[in-house]
């Protein structure tokens, strides 16, 4: 299929996603689900946001519209163009940011994002204006941008992790817990990034989050992932109502059973996705 | 969408060839922050090389025997150096990138694979050229070596040639870390070894029992070391190296598509099976 601009300017849904099912091996004859039935859209200009202690399957699901992993059944479509037969198109369309910033760490910002804008098609002569651009308006001092990754804070380093997908104006952003780990301020900035990249750069995002003031500040819905299953999706004040609670910790704890924190730390709610891909590694 | 349309409007070719040139360009980069490193590998490669040069005059037997022996087990370290070079840094292009973290941001980026292993190629044949040519010059310090007849340009042509099938063949071993991140990389040392041990680098493959000659037939680097030694040794033109020349040329037109479809195999499988990610 061939893709125009008209046919992605065309598409209502930023993000379409239809009975998305994926397991992973544990060992020989037993599988564990690390998605079951997701279905939901994501709107042109719209920020979702996706809660779910680890282990729920946010990462996979982030990896299947990243189109770095192949959904055992189920469709999805960006800017309704299949992923899963199209993934080089969907790809010009997508990127993301996640956890870990990612980088060779002994190059530079700017050797890393240079490298980021190439494989994108974005030639030196376009991308350096735009490097010099974006991390001016991101508040990075541009006299470190000849410094190695490896010398800067993690706050900075996500900054960059932003500026890089920036650099390649996606229509569709993923991030994957991005402010995990930050200290406070770095948070706040890296927030503040993703609030100006959903105002200026008229980019749809899908927001992985564990952090539930975050998901409430920043995101028009949001969804809770409970191993593997979609079971809540609607506005904040949408989702107060359905479930009768005041606080989105408290729908989160009515939806789950468990308190946010005790769900980031309970190991048997890890195992359905990170573990079991991790052994799906080793059994290869 | 600024961006976007404009990449949209770019043809296919351009935006590969900016892919190619960005992946050379890393690896330039990268070579330029280890440079520490680099020059550590090259002075080793360097004085293993000369170790191996020493063994030629201490065996041979008048001057013209040793330098004979003493240029054809140099022509064979220098030609290993550079192909298992060229081989090393294609087969590592997925480990390498799994230990640094990036792997997902490179395979979820819109270029192909092909440009990807491209540019890792392209890259590896510059590097290598100029360290054999680094390694040349400290080597010919040390010893009197018989080229008064050579051919240089018919050398040239030759591991012109073989750097074609050597990036193909390299391509083919850079799946195996993609199928397990665990063993996969351990595995493409084999491939390296039994080129090393096949391939006629210090030795004539006569001398290798008579079951295990036939195996030379499919090493790139036997045909080329070959071809370099008549030409270098002997003079000997490029027509009248044919014979290892065909062999060679087949497998440049086979290594590289066969590398890269499976490749995509092993792509395919990584996908489906959750392995392309950051952590074995």
């Amino acid at each position: 299929m061939r893709v125009t601009i008209t046919h992605v300017q065309r598409a209502t849904n930023a993000l379409e996603l239809n009975d998305i099912e994926k397991k992973f091996r544990k060992k020989r004859g037993e599988y564990s689900y690390a998605l079951k039935g997701v279905s939901f859209n994501v709107r042109r200009g719209e920020v979702v946001g996706i809660l779910g202690p680890n282990g729920s399957g946010k990462s996979t699901l982030v990896r299947v519209v990243s189109t770095l992993t192949l959904p055992d059944a189920g469709t999805v479509r960006v800017f309704d163009v299949d992923a899963v037969a199209n993934p080089r198109e969907v790809q010009r369309y997508i990127n993301r940011v996640s956890v870990e910033a990612s980088f060779f760490k002994k190059l530079s910002s700017l050797e890393n994002l240079i490298f980021g804008a190439k494989l994108y098609g974005v030639s030196d002569r376009e991308s350096k204006p735009r490097i010099k651009a974006i991390l001016e308006s991101i508040g990075f001092d541009h006299k470190r941008v000849g410094e190695p990754m490896e010398h800067l804070s993690r706050g900075m380093q996500q900054k960059i992790a932003l500026a890089r997908a920036l650099l390649t104006s996606p229509m569709l952003m993923l991030l994957d817990e991005p402010t995990t780990g930050l200290d406070p301020r770095s948070k706040r900035d890296v927030q503040r990034l993703i609030r100006t990249i959903k105002k200026d750069h008229d980019s749809s995002i899908l927001l992985c989050t564990h952090d539930m003031s975050e998901a409430e500040e920043l995101c028009d819905r949001i969804g809770i992932l409970l191993n593997g299953e979609l079971i809540a999706l609607d506005t904040p004040e949408g989702l107060k109502r359905q479930y009768g609670k005041s606080s989105l910790e408290d729908v989160f704890m009515e939806a789950t059973g468990t308190s946010i924190d005790e769900a980031d730390f309970a190991p048997e709610e890890r195992m359905a996705e990170d573990e079991a891909e991790a052994l799906a590694g080793k059994v290869a | 969408m600024d961006v976007v349309s404009t990449q949209l409007q770019k043809p296919g070719w351009l935006r590969e060839l900016i892919a190619i040139w960005g992946y050379a360009q890393r690896n330039y980069y990268l070579s330029k922050r280890y440079f520490l490193w680099e020059v550590v590998w090259l002075v080793y490669s360097t004085m293993n090389a000369l170790t191996i040069g020493f063994i030629g005059v201490g065996v041979g037997g008048d001057a013209e025997e040793a330098a004979t022996l003493t240029t054809f087990l140099l022509i064979g370290t220098l030609l290993w150096s550079y192909l298992s070079m060229i081989f090393d840094l294609l087969s590592e292009t997925v480990s390498w990138e799994r230990w640094e973290g990036t792997i997902e941001y490179t395979f979820m980026a819109p270029s192909s694979r092909a440009a990807q292993l491209l540019g890792m190629g392209v890259y590896s044949v510059l590097y290598g050229i100029l360290r054999m040519i680094i390694m040349l010059g400290a080597i010919s310090l040390f010893f009197d070596m018989s080229l008064g007849n050579a051919n240089y340009l018919a050398a040239l042509g030759i591991l012109a040639i073989c750097s074609v099938s050597l990036v193909g063949f390299g391509m083919v071993a850079a799946v195996m870390p993609l199928l397990s991140p665990e063993k996969g990389q351990q595995v493409t040392s084999i491939f390296t070894a039994v080129l090393l041990l096949i391939s006629g680098i210090y030795y004539s493959v006569d001398v290798l029992p008579g079951w295990m000659q036939p195996l030379a037939n499919i090493s790139p680097v036997y045909y080329a070391l070959d071809g370099i030694r008549n030409a270098l040794l002997h003079g000997a033109s490029f027509s009248s190296q044919w014979h290892n020349v065909w062999p060679l040329i087949i497998m440049g037109a086979i290594f590289p598509p066969l590398g890269l479809w499976l490749f995509r195999l092993g792509e395919q499988y990584a996908k489906k099976t959750g392995l392309l990610k950051r952590t074995g």
